[in-house]
Formats: structure tokens, sequence, C-alpha cells
């Protein structure tokens, strides 16, 4: 945006809603802010808020595009909301919760619920069960580029764009998602996961994992962080693929990377 | 009503919260976590640099040890610290960074070796030797002698708590989300837990625990512009506060982060400049070494942010429309480097500013970021007045950062003090004298009193503007209680703020009258509690007659340790006061392994205590005879200040490093 030129006025249009109020139903209201150099929706939102409707109810946490609170439909594409410059949309801009996760009120979803369950369905932790950790002692080693490869993965945000996005999830809500297949390729790449390929298999090797991607690449296009699967799998298949069982490099090459090549 | 049982309360979902919930609940204790929002998006996520462990992996941080990382964060501290807990604190952090391993953080690795660093802006190669070939390594931070900054990439406040998250979510740890606590229950000193309230429904619940913890991190929202998250609003010191019989300590000890950008207030991390990325002025001057010939970009954070205070006010600042900044220059350090290892920075950099770091200088200024004051608790984390509350984390002042806190040190602490205080909650939740001896009516009084504040938000007429109130409240501490203070400003602003405290008493919710997931329901009583906590800190300062740290009065420029060596409390005890009540608490300097001295930035501005000679003396010869008589180090600290008695017994034994105890 120039600075010297007026500055444009944007037409803010949000879907809302309050599920509380029985009374209440969706419909778009639209709001009319001054943009302002260096604005993002962060700030056009919660300048709203103050000015001139108190109750619209939205969430940001960290507004630095880290914490991955914000996502919303903007324009009907899932993204963080704080980190959107509005000087790279059109005047006219449309917000809407995203989909499919539960309600809150206006733009706010409990996405926290969804991704609990996730985790806990995925056992998305270290699996060790020989091992007492001696604090004393010195650390494993660990590969210098293996520890970076997998921090690549470690950098999902749990922000659910790429569940909003994903056509499989909108039919099979059961469906782990891209967020779910990159947790467990993330705890596979980790030599401190001591769980077998069977074990991961038996997570994911139904139609709520892998079978179930229907590879229309919604996820990969909307990823905030470009989490890099697709290196990553080309990794997977180079490792030891002696101890791998047949069925998991089976649905790793026909399933997993294509939907992300 | 709904009353919820269980033995260990937990306020905030963050690195602090959640390893107090795992370490109580591995002690076998039930635990509950109360959280705004999805613990994983707590404001734990945003620490980028890194977390100081003096594991001495790498070349550059060889040497290292917890005697060293005690002495740079005493010193760092301004001597605020309470040395016990500081030394409590480096003796665990390398244990909590190894049990962290464990766990799963992804933290960067030695790679045996050449590399090339860059040191006061020259490329310099350094050798890694061949054993600490895979072993975590670490990067430089500011007011730190050895490299001890262990990290991943830039996103190492995320990866921690991703992994204490999943942790946690293997220990099945209960976690009630969007849930805020209102206010602590509590009878003839002991605290029985909250009452919380639903953001999403509206319904109050009583939870009722043996031991209630505050986890709730800083207090920086009071500012209009913080590096913190929106959430960090200083909602747990507040509740606290609010017992009236709890108290904060050092409230106005507020660290301002050099680094920030203009004018949204984000964080770049101290790993720029700990990495080599230097600060120029408006000539593309590097000004630091001028101020700083020694430590330049990378002395403690109060120092530099004065420093470059300094020279905008010099005129040596860049014009622009948000008032003047800086130039943070990381171009030097290649896209390579910044791609790997500054990535958070990176995209920062494009999203908000719509530039290329590697390419491009960061306009940065200083920018309120840490809360070294909070809840004043005991070593233990047990409040020293309400027994049952315990706090830890930045939520708490127990209190290893003094007045200044070293970068790095934050997220350590987060998880050494939750692995500790979990140890001291579970003995005490052991201990017969934990049991929960309270009326359901009592319970029920907390909870109508609530119920009753809500009620008169929501139909109060003819009110006040929470907004109003609250926007104006940050700026006044942006521009009276910053980065330099004196008493001329800090007394107009305890007047204002005492003045807009009363006026928060007639807040009304306008227009918006839900009960649930009400917005401007929250702003109005969170805006009536950060008012509270704004006046602890500027009434704070003003009455702290001295510079110290971060507090900086440019009318006492000296640091009085002959006067102000002592801590200050502040409390609330009566519901209708409109100024907090201050007290004072002793620094001794008697048992000090370190006694005050010159912190080595600019000139020494020291009015010594008579004392501190006395027991520098006193510590010269008990390191002198033993040292002469061959005894180790460990020996000669615990002559100096025995602590190692104070820590749970599974976390006394001794480092293993390269080359020691092995």
């Amino acid at each position: 945006m120039s600075e010297e030129k007026a500055p444009r006025i944007l037409k803010i249009n949000i879907l809302r809603f309050d599920p509380n109020n029985p009374q209440d139903f969706p419909q778009i209201q639209t709001f009319e802010v001054e943009e302002a150099y260096g604005m993002t929706l962060y700030v056009v939102l919660n300048e709203i808020r103050e000015h001139q409707d108190n109750s619209l109810m939205f969430d940001f946490v960290c507004r630095a595009g880290i914490c991955g609170s914000c996502s919303m439909l903007v324009n009907g594409r899932p993204t963080l909301a704080c980190r959107t410059l509005t000087s790279k949309l059109d005047e006219n801009i449309t917000l809407a919760p995203l989909p499919l996760f539960k309600l809150i009120k206006d733009l706010s979803i409990y996405s926290g619920e969804w991704m609990h369950y996730l985790n806990e369905h995925l056992e998305t932790w270290i699996h060790d069960k020989e091992k007492e950790v001696n604090v004393d002692k010195l650390e494993e080693r660990m590969e210098p580029a293996l520890a970076d490869e997998i921090y690549e993965l470690d950098r999902c945000v749990e922000c659910g764009c790429c569940v909003a996005a994903c056509g499989t999830i909108q039919m099979k809500p059961s469906f782990v998602g891209a967020v779910g297949l990159n947790k467990v390729a993330r705890y596979h790449l980790d030599p401190r996961d001591k769980r077998t390929d069977e074990e991961y298999y038996e997570l994911i090797g139904d139609e709520n994992g892998v079978f179930g991607c229907m590879t229309l690449l919604g996820c990969e296009d909307v990823c905030p962080k470009d989490l890099p699967l697709q290196s990553k799998i080309s990794i997977f298949k180079k490792n030891d693929a002696k101890n791998r069982t047949q069925k998991l490099e089976i649905y790793i090459q026909t399933v997993i990377y294509p939907c992300y090549s | 009503m709904k009353i919820i049982y269980t033995d260990v309360l937990i306020i905030g979902g963050g690195l602090a919260g959640l390893r107090v919930a795992t370490g109580a609940k591995e002690r076998g204790h039930d635990t509950v976590v109360l959280t705004l929002v999805p613990p994983k998006r707590s404001h734990s996520a945003a620490a980028q640099g890194g977390m100081q462990a003096s594991l001495a992996n790498c070349k550059m941080g060889e040497g290292d040890n917890e005697d060293v990382h005690f002495s740079d964060t005493v010193k760092g501290s301004d001597w605020g610290a309470d040395q016990e807990v500081a030394r409590m604190f480096v003796h665990c952090a390398p244990k909590a960074i190894r049990e962290l391993a464990a766990w799963g953080v992804p933290w960067t690795r030695v790679q045996r070796g050449d590399h090339t660093s860059v040191i006061n802006a020259e490329k310099v190669v350094i050798n890694e030797r061949d054993e600490a070939h895979g072993l975590i390594t670490a990067r430089d931070f500011g007011g730190t002698k050895k490299w001890r900054t262990c990290y991943t990439s830039d996103g190492t406040g995320h990866s921690m708590l991703f992994a204490m998250g999943n942790k946690a979510h293997q220990d099945k740890v209960e976690i009630h989300e969007r849930l805020e606590a209102m206010s602590l229950i509590h009878e003839n000193g002991r605290c029985y837990g909250a009452i919380a309230r639903n953001l999403m429904s509206g319904e109050l619940v009583a939870y009722i625990a043996k031991a209630t913890t505050i986890a709730t991190g800083g207090y920086g929202r009071i500012y209009s512009v913080s590096t913190n998250a929106i959430i960090c609003q200083g909602m747990g010191q507040a509740i606290a506060l609010e017992t009236g019989i709890a108290t904060l300590g050092n409230m106005e000890a507020i660290q301002f982060h050099p680094t920030a950008i203009v004018p949204v207030g984000i964080l770049t991390t101290e790993g720029c400049r700990g990495d080599g990325g230097l600060l120029l002025d408006k000539d593309g001057y590097r000004f630091m070494p001028d101020y700083e010939p020694e430590k330049k970009e990378l002395a403690s954070r109060d120092v530099v942010s004065r420093r470059m205070t300094e020279h905008i006010r010099k005129g040596k600042g860049v014009k622009s429309r948000y008032g003047d900044h800086l130039w943070l220059d990381i171009t030097i350090l290649g896209r390579a480097h910044i791609e790997k290892n500054l990535r958070e920075v990176k995209e920062i950099c494009e999203n908000f500013l719509g530039i290329d770091p590697a390419v491009d200088w960061i306009p940065v200024r200083p920018t309120q970021h840490y809360s070294m004051g909070g809840i004043r608790t005991k070593y233990t984390g047990e409040s020293q007045t309400l027994k049952g509350l315990y706090s830890c984390g930045e939520a708490a002042c127990w209190d290893m950062h003094g007045f200044n806190r070293l970068g790095g040190n934050s997220v350590s602490e987060t998880v050494v003090a939750g692995m500790l205080v979990a140890e001291y909650i579970s003995d005490f939740c052991d201990s017969p004298e934990s049991s929960i001896n309270i009326h359901t009516s009592t319970i029920e009084k907390f909870l109508n009193k609530e119920k009753e504040k809500i009620d008169a938000l929501l139909s109060k007429k003819n009110g006040e503007d929470a907004y109003v109130l609250r926007r104006r409240m940050e700026e006044i501490m942006m521009s009276k209680v910053g980065i330099f203070r004196n008493g001329v400003d800090l007394q107009e602003a305890v007047d204002e703020l005492e003045e807009l405290c009363k006026r928060s008493k007639n807040i009304e919710v306008f227009r918006s009258k839900s009960r649930a997931a009400n917005p401007a329901l929250f702003n109005a009583y969170r805006t009536q509690r950060m008012l509270k906590l704004a006046l602890t800190v500027a009434y704070g300062a003003l009455l702290r007659t001295e510079s110290r740290g971060a507090h900086s009065r440019e009318d006492f420029p000296m640091r009085d340790d002959e006067n102000w060596l002592k801590r200050t409390l502040t409390s609330w005890p009566n519901e209708n006061q409109t100024l907090p009540s201050v007290s004072y608490e002793e620094i001794p300097i008697g048992n000090m392994e370190i006694p005050p001295g010159f912190r080595g930035y600019g000139k020494d501005m020291t009015e010594a205590h008579p004392e501190s000679k006395m027991r520098q003396a006193a510590v010269d010869v008990i390191r002198e005879k033993l040292e002469s008589e061959g005894a180790s180090r460990f020996e000669i600290q615990n002559a100096l200040m025995p602590f190692l008695d104070k820590l749970p017994k599974k976390y006394r034994g001794t480092n293993e490093r390269l080359g020691e105890n092995v």
C-alpha cells in the first residue's frame, strides 16, 4: 500500500453465529474499517471489537504466526489470520470460522478438543518401555542431520488449516488428516520412539489413516508452516528398507508419497 | 453448584504448568489443568532462541558448568536473585534438558569438525570435538560467559511445549480447556482451589484441591506494546493479589527486550545477536561497541535496551511513522544460516514486515518482554503467606531472576521449577496437613461472589467503557513506567492509575450481555484486575529510589545496596483499597555465595553495602583455604552456600559432562 494515497475502506464480511443463543442464526455481517499501514487481520478484528461490536468472538494468542490459534477462512481459504496483511487482499474480505471443528461463536472454534483426541489416538509421544531416564547422565546422542529432520516435522502447530482443507475429512470425520499423518511420520523418524512398523501400521494402516486419503492435496496447499512431508517420505523409503513390513512399504509408496509429491 | 475435587489444581497449561502436572501425576496425585487456550497454544510456544543449561558440549561452551551459569545468573539479576534458588536452578537445568531430550525434543546437535560462525562481525572457524558429536549444542546469548543456550532452530519453545504437551497426553493429565480461574478459594490462611468460569458456556465451577498452582506466565499486556501473547494479562498474579493474603514480589522488575519489530512488537530472538547479528543506527553505524566495548550487542538485555534508548535520544534513531527505531542486521549471517537457525525470524520478517532478513535490515526497538516479578514464593514454590497456594514459571517470583533475567533462562526456569515444585507439592499432598477441610457453604460463598460480580458488570448502567480504561493504562505504563523511569513520571502514573482503578469499579459491559462466549465480559473483569497489577508495578517503581537491573531511575542512578538490597512485596488486603500495601523483605548478604559487586557494564554505579566487603573477605578465605587443600569445586561451593539439601532427593545427583564426572 502506498503511504501517500488515501487509505482504503475495507469491507469485512464476517460469518457470525452464536450457538449458545437459541434465537440466533448464522448470518454475514459487514463492518467497515479504514486500512492502516502494515495492518493485519488481527488489527482489523480487534478494531471492530473495540469500536464497533464488542461481542465479536475470535481467537488470537501469540499474534505472531507461532501458536496456530487464529486459523480461519479468509476469502474461503484456511489460513492464520494474525499474519495476513490486508494489503495483500482485495478490499472486500470475507471471514468465516474454520469448518469441521466445533463452533464456539463467530470465528472462534474448539480446535483443542479435536487435536487432543488426535494426539491421544495416535499416541504422539516417545514410546520406550525399557528406558528409565537418568537425568544425571549425558544425553543420548543423535545425528545432527536427523535432529534437524525431526524438527522439520515437529514444526506443525496444530492450527487445523489442513483439516479444514481436507476433502476426506468432510466425508469421514474420523480420518486423522495430514496433521495426524505428519505426526506419525515425525515419531516414526525418531529413533527414540521404539514402536515397530507393525505398531505404526496398526495406528494408521486403515481408512482412517493413510488409506482414507483421496490425494486432493488441499492440505499441502494451505499449511502455514510448509511442512516438507514429501522429502520426509523419500528418506522414509531410503532408510532400513529391510526392516519394514511389506504393508507399510506399500502404503507409503502408493498412498502417502503421491499425496505429497 | 458444580464442584470438582482433585489433588492438584494447576492454573495455566504452558511449560511450567504442564511440568508440574506430569510430575505430580507420576507421584500418584490426581491433577487437573485449567487453561484459557489449548495448552500447546500457550505463550511458552513463542520462546524462540533457546534454553540455558550448562552442558558444555560445543567448543564455545567448553569449560562451562553450574558455577559459571550461576555467576552469570546472579550478576544478570544485579544481585536481586535469591542465590540458593539460582543454585538449585543451575544444578537442575542440565537434568531438565536431558529429560526433555528423552521425551522427544529434537535439540540441535553438535556436528564434529569445522563450521563457520560470526563473532564480533567477523567470520570465525570453529572446530567441534569428535567426542561431542551428536550431543546437544548451544548458541551464544547475552550476558553469558559461555555458549550455553540450547535450541531447536528458533522454535525452541514450540518444540519444548509440544514434547511437554505430548507427555501430558501420555500421562493422561486432565486438561480443562477454556476455563478461566476467577478467584482463589481460601479460608484461615489456606488455599483450597479456585472458582473457574467456562469461557464457552459461562458456567461457574468450583475446583477444590489439596494444592493449587498458578502457572499463568507474565503480565506484559499491561503495557501497550509487548512481545507477550495477548493472554499474558497477569490474571494469575491478580487472583493471588485479590486473596488479600498472598503477596507479589518485585512487580516493578520489568524486562524490555532489545529487538522486537516495529510497530507490532513481535519478538526477534536474542539468537539473532547471539549468532552474530549487529545493531545499527540511522547511519548504518554499529554503536554498541562505543557503549559496551566488551560485550557489545551481547550485554545483558536491560543494558542493551537502555543503550539503544540512549542512542535514539541522541538523535541516532531511524524516523518512522511509529516513532524512532534502530536496525538489527543479520544479513552478515548469510541466507543458509538464517533459513536453518533463524527461520521463525525469517517468517516473521516476511509476513509482518514484507522484508527478507537475509537482504534487508530489520526495524527494531526495545519492547516490554518479561515479568521478573510475580507471586512471591518460598523455594518450594509455595506462597510465603497462603498455605497450599503454589506458583512457578514466569508467574512466580521464587526468585531466580532478581531485577533482570538472562535470555534463555526463562524457558529453562519453566521446566526446572515445574519439576521441582511438582515434588514439593507431592510431598505436601502426601502429608496429613494437606487434607481438605472446607465446608461447601464456604465454597458456595466464593462462587456466589463471582456470580454477583458478573451480574453487576452485565446489569450496570451508565458505567465506564473497559477498553477506554485499559488503553489509557497501557499508555501510562509504556510512557511513564518504561525503560527509564523518574519520580515525577512515576508519581503521575500512580495517581492516574489509581484514578482509573477507582473508575474501573464502575465498568459496564455495553450491549453484549451474554454470559457465554462473551469477549466484552471477560475484557471487563480482566481490565479491573490488570489495573490493580499496573498499580503494583508503578507504585513499587515509584518507591524504589535506586537503579537495579531493569529498574532504572534517572533520578536515582546508583544501585543502592545499603538501602535497597531487598524485595518489594505488594498485597491488597482490603478490597476497598485503591493502592496496594507495600512491604519489603531483606536479601541477606551473610550467606551469599557471590556477595554484591560490580556487574561490569559501563562505570560502576554501586553504593556498596558495608556487609558486602565482609562477606567477600569471608568467601575469599574459605575459597583459598579449600583450594590449597585441593578441594573440588563442589566442596568449595558447598562450604560457601550449601543448597543440595533443599532439593528433592532425586535431583541431587552430580551432572555428567564430557570430561567431568563421567
